[in-house]
């Protein structure tokens, strides 16, 4: 579904990105792993279109889209949920919900979205900004759910969030997935992000180092997180 | 007490021009990253629109309110086109450059053809007072604060009640993310930036049956109209409404009881509030 070959970036005299391929298929759902500052979050806002000065190709369902300005990527199928969430804090949730514009077959009606996530259809009117941060978080996905996102680029969306709300967002990855959808997830928690993907790359100074399946993900915890640093 | 109301009216009249002028500002800041310094020129246009509109065709001032604000909303709309969508990728400081520059360059084509002097334009309707219980008040000042309200009041339904609405504050509030959810902001761009224009021109015209138009009159009044602004949070499109009205009654009542601090009132309340809260009362500081 979603195909990244030889993305290079750099920031001024450093390298962000070097030479990066990967793929994510139908229904995949896999993780990118890495320490800070391995260049996870640019490679998103690379495929994203949010960041031009790029090498490299990204294409989506085999139709390539490194030219595409980042509005007509979102329409044809790709969903960000940004590392700070991307909530607007002036809009109520639902105007979140329903800013993206939604693709004709594959977006969620918004009675459907408020079943799957009935904390936001308690609090719809509420505006983005007075929500708490798993909330925000489940605000985030619902809203690139609505759209009809294929593929999901998802910015650690666990991060600094209760143990009960990361089993949410895994059920709610899980689900997605059941659907078809495709997910390149962001994550440094390698215990959720096991139990989530299907494969995982390890991204280290810009460059792709290894590429894992759960079991050897798990068989090498240990370590994975002396490496990561955590 | 009577004085008091009195003044407080005056002030509430002044404000109407800077609630329609900020406004403008406003929501030209929020989706486009720009200041537009030339906003007190395209006041000043649009007075002159008025006057010359009669001078040449003998059109009154329905036409006038009708057809400057919707002719210089056209003309900002190419200036956008043309000029001020070349700045989103430069250093600010060609912001300023340009549309200060703008703002110059109508001052002094008018100033060739009418001279410093101020222009007559006595085709304003709703002529003498009316009696507001307590005191008499001019009609037509009356009638300039009721639209000035009505149209803010109109806007602000459109920003929180429509579609193009919600795009506007989503963009203001986050432009680069908007784009990732398959809004071409780009689009919304130019008729916004008309818009804004376009109100500062309608409240040129409604001043010029009651201001002296000249070729000074909105480079006097974008100063306060910054001050406002800044006061009410840039890009804060609440914040400058009620920023404008409350500094319009502000610097009245300042003139009655403190005539010493009436000019300067505005700008020691913008330097308190710049101390207190930096991004202004209503305004978000940027994220870095």
């Amino acid at each position: 579904m979603l195909e990244i070959k030889g993305l290079g970036a750099r920031y001024g005299e450093a390298t962000a990105l070097d030479e990066v391929s990967l793929h994510v298929d139908e229904g995949e759902v896999v993780t990118l792993v890495g320490r800070n500052g391995a260049g996870k979050t640019t490679l998103l806002r690379c495929a994203m279109g949010l960041r031009r000065d790029m090498t490299g190709r990204v294409a989506l369902a085999g139709r390539d889209i490194t030219a595409a300005p980042p509005h007509r990527r979102a329409r044809l199928g790709l969903g960000y949920v940004p590392d700070d969430r991307g909530i607007y804090a002036g809009l109520s949730v639902e105007e979140n919900l329903t800013l993206p514009p939604a693709a004709p077959r594959s977006a969620w009606p918004l009675t459907r979205i408020y079943e799957a996530f009935p904390v936001l259809a308690a609090r719809r009117r509420f505006p983005g900004g007075k929500l708490s941060g798993g909330e925000q978080q489940m605000l985030a996905l619902a809203r690139v759910l609505r759209a009809g996102a294929r593929v999901l680029l998802c910015d650690e969306p666990t991060e600094g969030l209760a143990p009960v709300i990361v089993q949410q967002i895994g059920e709610i990855l899980r689900g997605a997935k059941e659907h078809g959808v495709s997910v390149l997830l962001v994550e440094q928690n390698l215990r959720f992000a096991s139990t989530v993907a299907d494969r995982h790359y390890l991204l280290a100074q810009g460059r792709v180092v290894e590429s894992l399946d759960n079991t050897e993900v798990r068989r090498r915890e240990g370590e994975l997180l002396a490496y990561l640093g955590l | 007490m009577t004085s008091f109301l009195q003044q407080a009216f005056n002030g509430l009249v002044s404000g109407s021009f800077y609630a329609l002028l900020a406004l403008g500002l406003a929501v030209i800041f929020g989706m486009l990253r720009v200041v537009n310094f030339a906003h007190g020129a395209l006041y000043m246009l649009g007075a002159f629109g008025a006057v010359a509109l009669a001078d040449t065709t003998g059109l009154g001032f329905w036409w006038a309110l009708l057809l400057v604000p919707l002719a210089l909303a056209l003309t900002g709309t190419l200036l956008e086109r043309l000029l001020i969508r070349r700045l989103t990728a430069l250093d600010p400081l060609y912001n300023f450059l340009l549309t200060f520059g703008i703002a110059l360059v109508c001052q002094d084509l008018l100033r060739m053809k009418y001279g410093a002097h101020s222009q007559p334009y006595e085709r304003g309707p709703f002529t003498g007072s009316m009696d507001l219980g307590l005191f008499d008040f001019p009609r037509y000042q009356v009638f300039v604060l009721a639209v000035s309200v009505t149209l803010c009041l109109a806007v602000w339904l459109l920003l929180t009640h429509t579609r193009i609405g919600t795009i506007v504050r989503a963009a203001t509030e986050r432009p680069e993310l908007t784009r990732a959810f398959g809004i071409d902001t780009g689009r919304w761009v130019t008729p916004v930036f008309g818009f804004g224009v376009g109100l500062a021109a309608l409240a040129g015209v409604l001043a010029a049956p009651m201001r002296a138009v000249n070729t000074g009159m909105g480079s006097d009044l974008i100063i306060t109209v910054f001050a406002v602004v800044v006061i009410g949070g840039l890009g804060s499109v609440f914040g400058s409404v009620l920023a404008g009205f409350t500094i319009g009654m502000l610097q009245a009542l300042g003139n009655l009881y403190v005539p010493v601090l009436s000019q300067t009132s505005v700008y020691l309340l913008m330097a308190v509030v710049l101390l207190v809260r930096p991004a202004g009362l209503f305004g978000k500081e940027e994220p870095a």
